[in-house]
């Protein structure tokens, strides 16, 4: 399988939703990633697999998220884009299809704070639920020091 | 349920409660706190809550050149460094096209896949651990794993955090006497092996605590992105080396151990049986290693052109370790994103041990195999 191909079938079952095609990635508009989503799982093409989910910040004022899925029965590995802006990241959770999905986009959103929309655990993961900022942007300033709130105890 | 289960459950009743395991727990192999909701001894619910470890790795490479960022590869899965070098290695020569000589991919999977065994050793020995069995299969596990990082301290000079893997090559050949004593490890350990079957794969306590323990569908496994040996459990044969062969890999012959129903004794037969075939490659390779040399260039700079992205996977001891790399044109990475085996295989742990009993949730913990190092990052 070659990613043309698989471009080909993305535009032939979603005419709009491919916003760019890259030497090796496709970009997909945010609003159509669930239901291409779905289509690459639940198709013929049978991404069962979503190896890994990344965030990107390009500095031009947008930042990116990115999926790895991988199709066992093909052997392919396919990046997926969906290119958000810098205010307001928000796009749709895939954790409903796939459930690795679910820690992979918590750790996007502790790291880059792109919010995923209907995800059944928004939490941050690595760093404290406490902390405001997104430490893998590339605006982000180091502070010297660090004081965080005190623990609350448990929570839920 | 029975009469006897039914009477408990209506007269000997218990509220729910949430108690912490961790973050010190002698047996969460690391820094890693749950959050475990219990009724009597059942566990109802468990919310891992990791993070402890968290050391900002990728954030160091940015800030970082591709070859300064090798050692802080070791400190991810600390078991496996070896395997971490390597893979970082190998993504980081996709990205900048940089060739590598015959002899260091022939060095580098020896000496890859000797730390594989030295990590499944250890995996093996701190199950048992994990399970009661106390001290002895851990000391044996570390006995024969000495052997292999003895090996290394004489490759490389260290023998925890090994930095020694190189963009192009490795940072130094072998030692003339490797030879001897790969081989002689390799007739030790074949030894050994039968008689971690005789201590622990066949007794009958093992199998009583971990037999039908937390068994794992092929298709969840797969939509949970689990890999590598907990992967291969169920049934599913995958393995990178074979099915994707990276390397020389496909130069040796070996095979993939698979098991049945992805239970915890599957996880751990695996593991034991993934032994015996690295040595297979091991011996395989020792033999027929070719003249020149390992070493790659020092103190030379690599780049790639502005924008170039490369995503490449290797066959971690635990899993598939991918690394994604992205470069702005200079000479570090613009972005790194490490894909660890053991984050994925962890977020699985609370639908496996739900409804187990408490010691039986620990024993799922074990036949995982985690490291925290790569968890948290």
């Amino acid at each position: 399988m070659e990613l043309k191909e698989l471009s080909q079938k993305i535009r032939d079952a979603f005419p709009e939703a491919i916003q760019e095609e890259q030497a090796n990635a496709i970009v997909i508009k945010k609003e159509s990633l669930l239901p291409v989503a779905k289509f690459l799982k639940e198709g013929e093409t049978q991404f069962t697999n979503c190896h890994c989910v990344s965030g990107l910040d390009r500095k031009d004022k947008q930042l990116e998220a990115i999926y790895w899925l991988y199709s066992f029965k093909h052997r392919f590995m396919l990046t997926l884009k969906v290119i958000l802006p810098r205010e307001n990241p928000e796009v749709e959770s895939v954790s409903g299809l796939w459930k690795s999905a679910n820690w992979l986009e918590r750790e996007t959103f502790d790291l880059f704070g792109i919010t995923f929309l209907h995800h059944p655990d928004p939490r941050r993961i690595l760093n404290p639920d406490e902390w405001t900022d997104w430490p893998l942007r590339k605006d982000f300033d180091r502070p010297d020091f660090y004081r965080l709130p005190p623990v609350q105890g448990l929570k839920g | 349920m029975n009469q006897i289960d039914a009477w408990k459950q209506e007269n000997i009743g218990s509220d729910e409660f949430i108690i912490n395991m961790g973050p010190q727990h002698p047996s969460t192999h690391g820094v890693l706190y749950l959050e475990l909701k219990l009724n009597g001894e059942i566990v109802l619910d468990c919310r891992p809550h990791i993070g402890y470890l968290h050391r900002s790795c990728e954030k160091i490479a940015e800030n970082r050149s591709y070859t300064q960022f090798i050692p802080f590869t070791d400190r991810l899965d600390y078991l496996a460094s070896m395997n971490n070098n390597l893979g970082y290695c190998l993504a980081v020569e996709k990205l900048c096209n940089v060739q590598v000589s015959d002899r260091a991919q022939y060095v580098r999977t020896i000496i890859a896949e000797l730390n594989r065994i030295a990590s499944h050793l250890i995996s093996i020995g701190t199950f048992a651990q994990d399970l009661g069995a106390y001290a002895t299969p851990l000391f044996y596990a570390f006995r024969d794993r000495e052997k292999v990082v003895e090996l290394y301290e004489e490759v490389c000079g260290a023998r925890l955090t090994y930095n020694y893997m190189r963009i192009g090559g490795v940072s130094q050949d072998l030692p003339p006497n490797a030879e001897k004593i790969i081989k002689d490890f390799i007739t030790y350990e074949r030894k050994k092996l039968v008689e971690y079957n005789e201590l622990l794969t066949y007794n009958a306590i093992f199998l009583a605590r971990t037999k039908k323990i937390g068994p794992l569908s092929k298709e969840l496994a797969v939509n949970y992105s689990i890999t590598g040996p907990n992967l291969r459990a169920t049934g599913f044969k995958w393995d990178l080396r074979k099915d994707e062969p990276y390397m020389i890999y496909d130069k040796f012959q070996f095979d993939v151990p698979v098991g049945t129903i992805g239970d915890s004794w599957d996880r751990f037969k695996v593991r034991l049986d993934e032994i015996t075939e690295s040595l297979k490659i091991v011996e395989q390779a020792i033999g027929g290693v070719p003249e020149g040399t390992a070493v790659s260039k020092i103190n030379k700079i690599y780049k790639a052109p502005a924008g170039t992205e490369t995503y490449l996977r290797t066959e971690n001891p635990r899993g598939e370790l991918g690394f994604y790399l992205m470069s702005d044109g200079g000479t570090g990475p613009y972005r790194l994103k490490i894909r660890s085996p053991s984050f994925s295989n962890i977020a699985i742990l609370p639908e496996l041990i739900r409804g187990l009993n408490m010691s039986d949730a620990v024993c799922v913990l074990g036949s995982i195999d985690i490291v925290m190092g790569e968890i948290d990052r």
